[in-house]
This record gives C-alpha cells, sequence and structure tokens, in this order.
C-alpha cells in the first residue's frame, strides 16, 4: 500500500480565528477510501481546502508544515497550482452547478486546461458522466442547462465534472447532505466503483455513511486528528474516548 | 386576563392604498413631461425635420446635424469609457485586495460622480482642447463625456460583477481554471445583464449633457456633417440650450421637436438594452 498523501505537523489559522487545523499528521493511502469525521468546526473542510490549495481563496493567516502529495509539497508557494487542482479534484457539500449547460458543466475543466477538439471533449464528457452513473439519464438533452436537473442528478454532475479531468484524488465535502437517500445510495455506489482507480477522501455528513463506504476513518475534533484506523478498528475497538463517545452519538 | 387584540385589516388596506397612491404620483410628473413634450413637438416631426440641414437661421429645415452630432459623441463616449470602466470595475471587484490604495480608488470614484457636468467641461477644455491640443472637437467632447461616464460604469459594473455567486468562482478555481478564465468564461457572463444597464445609464446621461460639449466639441451652427473626430459638431442637447435661449423668434415646434427627438434617442437606447437584458436573463440559471 503507496501513501499518496503524506501529512507532516500541518498547523493551519485562519485570519479570523474560526476553525484552524493544529499539528496534523497523517497518510492518506493510495486507491483507498479515506474518511474526515467529527463534529462541525473539526477541521475536516479546512484539511480539504489544503489539499487542492482552494484555501488559496479563503482568508488564511498562517500555514505550517508539510503536507506531500506524491512527494511534492503542495503547500510550496511556487507550486503550479492549476496542475495541482487538475490532480486533486472536489465534490462539494452542496451541488453547485455552473450556470452552463450539461455538457458545458463537464466539458469546462478540459476546455479551460485548452483542449479543443470536439470528439476529444465529446469522449471525454461522456465517459466522466458514465462514470458518475448520469449518462444514461441526461444523453438526450445535454444541451439542456444544468439547472434543469434534480438535486440528486446535479451532485452526480458535480462528481462527473471533476471525473471528466482524470484526476488522481477526489475529495467530497460532504458530497450527499443535501441529498434524498436514494441519490445517496448512487453516489456511494460510484465510490466504491472509482476507488479502483482514484484515491478518495470523503468528509461524510454522517458516522453512518462512513462505516458503509471507508477504508479508513479519521476522527477531527477542534482542529486534532483525535484517532485514525481502520474503519473497522473505530467503530468497535476505538482507542480514544473522546471517539468512542462521538461514534456511539454522544455528542456530535 | 382577556387578550385584546388589535384587528390589523384595516390598517392593511389603509397601507396599501396609501403606498400604492405614492407610487402613483412618483410615475405622474413623468408621463405629464412626455404627454406634453409629444403634445407640442409632434407637428414638428417629420422627414425633413430629422434628415436636413438647419436652414434660415435654424427657423427652417432640420436638425439632422444634431443628431448625428450626438450620435458620434454617443459612441465615441461609449468607445472610451466602456473599456476602461468595465475594466476598473473588474479590476476592483476581482482582483483589489482591501487596502489604503483601493480604499481610496473607491472614494475617487464616488467623489467624480458627485462633481457638477460644467466642472467637467472647464477640465475637458484645459486638457483636451488646449493642453493635448485636440481643439473643439469630437474627439475631445467624447473624452470629457467618457471621464463624466466612468464613475456611472464603473459602480454599476462592479455591483454586477459583485452579485454573481462566490460558489461559481470557488467551483471553477476548483476545475483548474485560472482567475481571468473564471472572470471570462463565467462571471462575465452571468454579470452582463447588470453591466449593460449602467453603460447605458452612464450613456444616457452623456447623450442629454451639455455642459461637459458647451467648450469642448459642440458648435453653435454648423449646418454639415463632421468629417473627422476633430470636427466640432452640433449636438441634441446644446442645439436645444441654443434655439431655446439664444435664437429670437424661434417657432416653439422646433423647439419640443427637438426635445422630442432626443427622448426618442433615449429611448431607442434604452430598448435596446432590454432586449438584450431580457434575452441574457432568460439564460440565466440561478
Amino acid at each position: 500500500m503507496k501513501d499518496k498523501i503524506i501529512i507532516e505537523n500541518l498547523h493551519l489559522k485562519y485570519s479570523d480565528g474560526t476553525e484552524s487545523l493544529l499539528d496534523i499528521n497523517m497518510r492518506i493511502i493510495e486507491k483507498k477510501i479515506t474518511a474526515l469525521i467529527g463534529p462541525a468546526g473539526g477541521g475536516k473542510s479546512t484539511l480539504l481546502r489544503v489539499f487542492n490549495r482552494l484555501n488559496d481563496l479563503a482568508d488564511v493567516a498562517q500555514v505550517s508544515g508539510k503536507v506531500l502529495i506524491d512527494g511534492i509539497n503542495v503547500l510550496d508557494p511556487d507550486l503550479d497550482v492549476i496542475a495541482l487542482r487538475r490532480k486533486v479534484g472536489i465534490v462539494f457539500s452542496r451541488p453547485l452547478p455552473l450556470p452552463l449547460s450539461i455538457y458545458q458543466n463537464v466539458s469546462y475543466g478540459l476546455e479551460v486546461a485548452g483542449e479543443k477538439r470536439k470528439n476529444v471533449l465529446d469522449k471525454e464528457v461522456e465517459r466522466a458522466l458514465q462514470l458518475a452513473q448520469l449518462w444514461d439519464e441526461v444523453n438526450d438533452r445535454l444541451q439542456d442547462p444544468a439547472a434543469s436537473l434534480s438535486g440528486g442528478q446535479q451532485q452526480r454532475l458535480c462528481l462527473a465534472r471533476t471525473l471528466a479531468l482524470r484526476p488522481e484524488i477526489i475529495m467530497m465535502d460532504e458530497p450527499t447532505s443535501a441529498l434524498d437517500p436514494i441519490s445517496t445510495l448512487k453516489i456511494e455506489d460510484s465510490m466504491s466503483e472509482l476507488k479502483k482507480d482514484y484515491t478518495i477522501i470523503i468528509a461524510p455528513h454522517n458516522i453512518q455513511q462512513a462505516a458503509r463506504v471507508a477504508d479508513r476513518v479519521a476522527f477531527f475534533l477542534q482542529g486534532k486528528l483525535i484517532e485514525y484506523d481502520l474503519t473497522s478498528k473505530i467503530y468497535t475497538n476505538p482507542q480514544d474516548p473522546r471517539t468512542q463517545d462521538y461514534i456511539t452519538g454522544k455528542f456530535g | 386576563m382577556r387578550l385584546r387584540f388589535h384587528n390589523p385589516r384595516l390598517t392593511e388596506k389603509i397601507g396599501t392604498i396609501f403606498v400604492t397612491l405614492v407610487a402613483l404620483s412618483a410615475v405622474l410628473p413623468i408621463l405629464a413631461i412626455v404627454v406634453y413634450i409629444v403634445y407640442q413637438g409632434s407637428p414638428a416631426i417629420n422627414w425633413e425635420f430629422v434628415s436636413a440641414m438647419p436652414r434660415n437661421g435654424m427657423h427652417e429645415g432640420g436638425i439632422l446635424p444634431a443628431i448625428v452630432g450626438t450620435l458620434y459623441l454617443t459612441v465615441g463616449t461609449a468607445i472610451f469609457s466602456v473599456p476602461v470602466g468595465v475594466a476598473a470595475a473588474i479590476y476592483l471587484s476581482e482582483y483589489a485586495v482591501d487596502n489604503a490604495l483601493t480604499r481610496n480608488i473607491r472614494l475617487a470614484i464616488i467623489n467624480l460622480a458627485g462633481i457638477p457636468s460644467v466642472v467637467y467641461g472647464l477640465f475637458g477644455l484645459g486638457l483636451f482642447v488646449i493642453f493635448l491640443n485636440f481643439g473643439t472637437s469630437i474627439l475631445a467632447a467624447s473624452l470629457t463625456l467618457s471621464i463624466m461616464t466612468l464613475p456611472v460604469i464603473i459602480s454599476t459594473t462592479e455591483e454586477a460583477l459583485r452579485a454573481v455567486p462566490q460558489s461559481f468562482r470557488v467551483v471553477s478555481t476548483s476545475l483548474g481554471a485560472t482567475k481571468w478564465q473564471t472572470i471570462r468564461r463565467l462571471v462575465l457572463p452571468q454579470a452582463l445583464p447588470g453591466i449593460l444597464t449602467g453603460v447605458v445609464l452612464g450613456l444616457e446621461r452623456a447623450a442629454g449633457e451639455t455642459a461637459p460639449i458647451l467648450f469642448t466639441g459642440a458648435a453653435f451652427f454648423l449646418p454639415r456633417l463632421p468629417n473627422s473626430p476633430f470636427d466640432a459638431t452640433m449636438a441634441l442637447p446644446y442645439h436645444l440650450y441654443v434655439i431655446s435661449t439664444q435664437v429670437p423668434g424661434m417657432p416653439i415646434q422646433i423647439q419640443y421637436g427637438t426635445v422630442m427627438v432626443l427622448m426618442m434617442f433615449v429611448l431607442f437606447m434604452n430598448l435596446i438594452v432590454t432586449f438584450i437584458r431580457s434575452r441574457a436573463r432568460a439564460r440565466r440559471q440561478w
């Protein structure tokens, strides 16, 4: 098992003092599903936004430590963040389709990367929509606005949009929190299919989802990594009493 | 204790009637002005009036040079003020960080909007006509009108850009788009209706202004069409001033006819933009 991401002594602080990360050390394994669990404000979303430097858009006061993806420190200010973001895709908690057609939503990332060949775009759009299990529902109306899709379809579109770039890591920040159980199931199905080729990091919107999909679970509390282990261990034999309390529902 | 409820249905009714009446009263002056101008001006409107040169000391003939002049000035103003204004707004909304410099730029823009138009006229005379030696010309007048129009375009465009949801920018960035790609592909198309509104508001004001062109490009009487940007020109608002106050014995129909043409010019600009905006809105999906 190869480490895809190695985090060493990561500290992060926002300038308004909210949600921060304190001395995170963690290794995320390639082609597995890693779940980040814990109550809101624990640092899960922040950590995800470190991996693709989306925090550059937020008001981050200071970051220190190292985050190595395939041995390259992504915190390096000289890093090619555009290339990083193509390699590390993200699906957000709300379906956020761009105000474009279904097709354009999926081709967007490829087009901004400079891909202009129509036949390549067509092929990649179909491939991504197939992977996200959306192709059969939309292949006859690719030019319709993405907003015309249902919430569950929109979220699968967002997954397809990320997959179109053929990333190596897919992050999902509470990807099903706005979805009904059927749509949730479809997304979870896709995940187990996708982990053959992709490293997946998910911040699930409840602990049951982590139990269903994840190979490993990391428990975050107030910016600290409390416990990180195989899913079965976390759920049956947690080492830290706080983990125990959280997964048994005493708080959270 | 027995609770005593006040019955709000009557006050609701009175309130509704009151705000409706006040809203109507705001429309009344506009209606009155339009009706009066059409009533007084329409007898003067015919093909000759909009297509011929003025004759007999402007008492007869048409106002073609003034119409064409105002068209040139408006287009000239658009050429200078729209790119600069939109670019400035993009900078302020998308690139500028909040520091003393950008706060001062914003303050300057707000102050620019409050300067009386005759001051722009004098400034244009000093800078463009004399110092840069453009002479009293369409070029100098357009540049002067541009400076006057800029604050309107900048502030409305900035508003329109800020109204585009931040989430689109985050998503676009996460898909590997650069800032400029995000602006060009997502933010600008979404903000277009709002930007157009601002542009037209600004240009309409420019088309109707007299003071800024008074010293910089407007001609009292020039019965031919301008043939270069360095030519002076007649223009509708200044022509109106001239025939209303400077020429004795001017038939009232010609004065109101000129007003009507100016109004129709502005109305036409409004219609075009309303059309473009409604088409853009129909495509908008948030």
